[in-house]
């Protein structure tokens, strides 16, 4: 029997949410490789976005100052989340909101059912939100006879589609316009046929398909973007205004919040506001931020509930290099500048973290074991640390992570003698040699041989020079 | 053992191993800037906001302009009354549900802050703003805007600005980039953003 040591840092349990693909990077990543319609698509939105962020960046004098106040902000969340968190809760309280702990994914999920249970609904309205996408919180509603209804337009394309999202910010990122037509067509009951591709018309279709469902649904879910400590205020950052609406109609609001999302102060959002916007939609600022702070008398919903999720977040506090993770604000830029990224799409990296931060968060959530291609789905360029507002330095989390995947034993044996014929003059000597006598062998690019083959798979050996470097100097 | 032990112990544990020294937060980012009206204008209307700039004597005129004749707006309880034509039938907000505000043709508001180096607007529910609702159902929201409530960044904003009150910050009329990236105005929140800007 396996025992668990109360109140040690956990990682997230499997068999519920979306942090766990079925299937290891590289063949979801061949598979998404091979279709050049979402190939187009992705390639055509990162590029079109990449171009957006960087003139509004550019627009700031002092971007370089804010993004190194954002980093220290979060390295100093970090060091006292503890007493933030409870900071936090005794604020929430004060203004009139209930606040519950979710020790993981199942305990949040069974909070949240219990909740809308509670007021008698069967329906909930829905802000986008990565913590319930983690956590799968549609599907326990549906397992608990409660219908989930999202209501951003990209998670509604991808709901009505029943597809899964492929992007931070722009979940149907993968989806073109004639594709979200055919998807409206399909499901959306009573769209008129003759309805067009152009955005505004499908966003049309889309404000009177959820108007109705705004209006008459009694409890919505929402997550944060931040939540500030010495306040209790909650602030949710977005574009369309279905986030004002469930923020605002319902009776009930039902927040699920990382715990890594708190902020020690007010002033904080200062740099947050500054740094989200710019770096994630490539706007100055989005069209809508709502914050709230517990219950408001008269005004919006009078029953406000906070669940604080730690879901493998306190086993990714644990490492100390693996913590800067935990930064992380959602913005996507790292995807939007990621050569892998824009060649497989979001899918192919399984959990609902895709790009490079998924890379590395991911498999700190789970426990490396559990996500082990992930760290390698990246070759190390970089520019997801040059575009990261917060300065989480993705590739040094990727080398760290690589270090900790489980290696083949050929692997450590083969790594092991080359360490032991480098260290030994005369041993290499005769290594290169040998290594010259291979170009007998065979040409260049057929790789090594079995069972050596696994190595040179997606790696060039390198041709063996005619002349090694010893012989040159020792020939003069 | 409660589920807020088990997450706050957790946490110690993790972070008892390499305890984290204390951080200090670099704060020489810019706090204030130089104020530029024009600036603000440039920064609304490049969202698709209808820019007016008349005297404080001018706004029911303008408002006529903007709304039909014969129009039904909601209004906050503590909107001037002067500010409104005789041209719309007003209905002041002391309660109204739903149905009727969404029904409504348009909402007219006073703010509590802008900034200029975003284009942002920022209600706050003061007697002139009203509930949150009011400026969301119905899709045209007109905001009247006084010069000194105005400032020219974030950091400003922030600080004009109570956490203890409901705020929304609005930048341009609602939008989406979920299809393609474009930005497309005009999903759930009011498709027509008019700011009037007092001179």
């Amino acid at each position: 029997m396996t025992q668990t040591f109360l109140g040690m840092p956990a990682t997230a349990p499997p068999g519920v949410g979306h942090l766990r693909g079925e299937e290891p990077f590289p063949v979801a990543a061949r598979r998404a490789l091979a279709d050049s319609q979402l190939r187009r698509n992705v390639g055509h939105a990162t590029t079109t976005i990449r171009a957006k962020s960087g003139a509004v960046i550019g627009e700031l004098p002092d971007w370089e100052h804010l993004r190194a106040a954002g980093s220290a902000i979060k390295a100093d969340v970090l060091a006292r989340l503890p007493e933030l968190l409870e900071q936090l809760e005794a604020k929430v309280t004060q203004a009139g909101g209930v606040v519950h702990w979710a020790a993981d994914a199942n305990e949040a999920n069974r909070i949240v059912t219990d909740l809308v249970s509670a007021t008698g609904s069967d329906r909930v309205i829905k802000v986008k939100s990565m913590a319930t996408q983690e956590i799968g919180l549609n599907e326990a509603l549906a397992d608990a006879g409660i219908e989930p209804v999202e209501t951003d337009l990209a998670e509604l394309i991808v709901q009505l589609g029943d597809d899964r999202p492929s992007h931070i910010l722009v979940p149907a990122i993968h989806r073109n316009r004639a594709e979200i037509r055919e998807i409206f067509l399909r499901a959306m009951p009573g769209v008129d046929p003759a309805l067009t591709d152009e955005p505004a018309a499908l966003a049309a279709v889309a404000r009177r398909y959820l108007r109705q469902t705004f209006l008459s649904t009694k409890v919505a879910v929402s997550g944060a973007n931040f939540a500030v400590a010495e306040t209790g205020t909650l602030a949710v950052v977005e574009s369309e205004g279905n986030g004002r609406m469930c923020l605002t109609l319902p009776e009930t609001l039902i927040t699920v919040m990382g715990i890594e999302k708190v902020v020690p102060t007010w002033r904080d959002l200062e740099v947050f506001l500054q740094l989200l916007p710019r770096a994630s939609t490539g706007e100055r600022m989005n069209p809508y931020t709502s914050m709230w702070t517990g219950v408001t008398p008269g005004d919006g919903p009078q029953a406000f509930h906070l669940v604080l999720l730690d879901n493998g977040r306190s086993a990714v506090l644990a490492d100390e290099v693996g913590r800067q993770a935990l930064h992380c604000i959602r913005c996507s830029a790292c995807l939007n500048v990621c050569p892998v990224y824009e060649r497989t799409g979001g899918h192919a990296y399984g959990s609902v973290y895709p790009g490079p931060i998924g890379a590395v968060l991911s498999p700190q959530l789970t426990g490396v074991a559990d996500n082990a291609s992930l760290p390698y789905a990246s070759s190390l360029c970089g520019a997801c640390y040059d575009a990261c507002p917060v300065k989480i330095n993705i590739p040094e989390l990727l080398v760290h992570l690589r270090d900790q995947v489980p290696h083949p034993r050929g692997e450590s044996v083969a790594m092991a003698a080359a360490a032991y014929t480098m260290d030994r003059p005369r041993l290499y000597e005769a290594a290169q040699r040998a290594a010259r006598l291979s170009r007998l062998a065979g040409r260049r690019g057929r790789g090594l041989p079995p069972p050596l083959n696994g190595w040179t798979a997606s790696r060039d050996l390198p041709d063996p020079p005619a002349q090694t470097f010893r012989d040159w100097w020792a020939e003069r | 053992m409660s589920s807020r032990d088990l997450v706050l112990g957790r946490l110690r544990a993790a972070l008892a191993a390499g305890d984290p020294a204390p951080v200090e937060v670099p704060r020489d980012y810019r706090s204030e800037g130089t104020l530029d009206l024009d600036r603000l204008v440039e920064r609304l209307t490049d969202y698709r906001a209808h820019v007016h700039r008349v005297p404080e004597a001018a706004v029911a005129d303008t408002i006529a302009d903007i709304l039909p004749a014969g129009a039904t707006i909601v209004v906050p309880p503590g909107l001037p009354p002067a500010w409104l034509p005789s041209t719309v039938t007003a209905l002041v907000d002391e309660g109204l549900d739903n149905g009727r505000i969404g029904a409504a043709d348009g909402v007219v508001t006073g703010a509590a802050v802008a900034v200029a180096e975003t284009g942002t607007v920022v209600l706050d529910g003061s007697p002139d703003q009203g509930r949150r609702v009011l400026s969301l159902l119905p899709d045209r929201h007109v905001c009247v805007l006084r010069a000194d409530q105005v400032v020219a960044t974030v950091p400003q904003a922030l600080a004009r600005l109570s956490p203890h009150r409901p705020l929304t910050w609005i930048s341009g009329p609602s939008a989406t980039s979920d299809i393609e990236l474009n930005r497309v105005e005009g999903v759930h929140g009011p498709r027509n953003l008019h700011i009037i800007l007092l001179l």
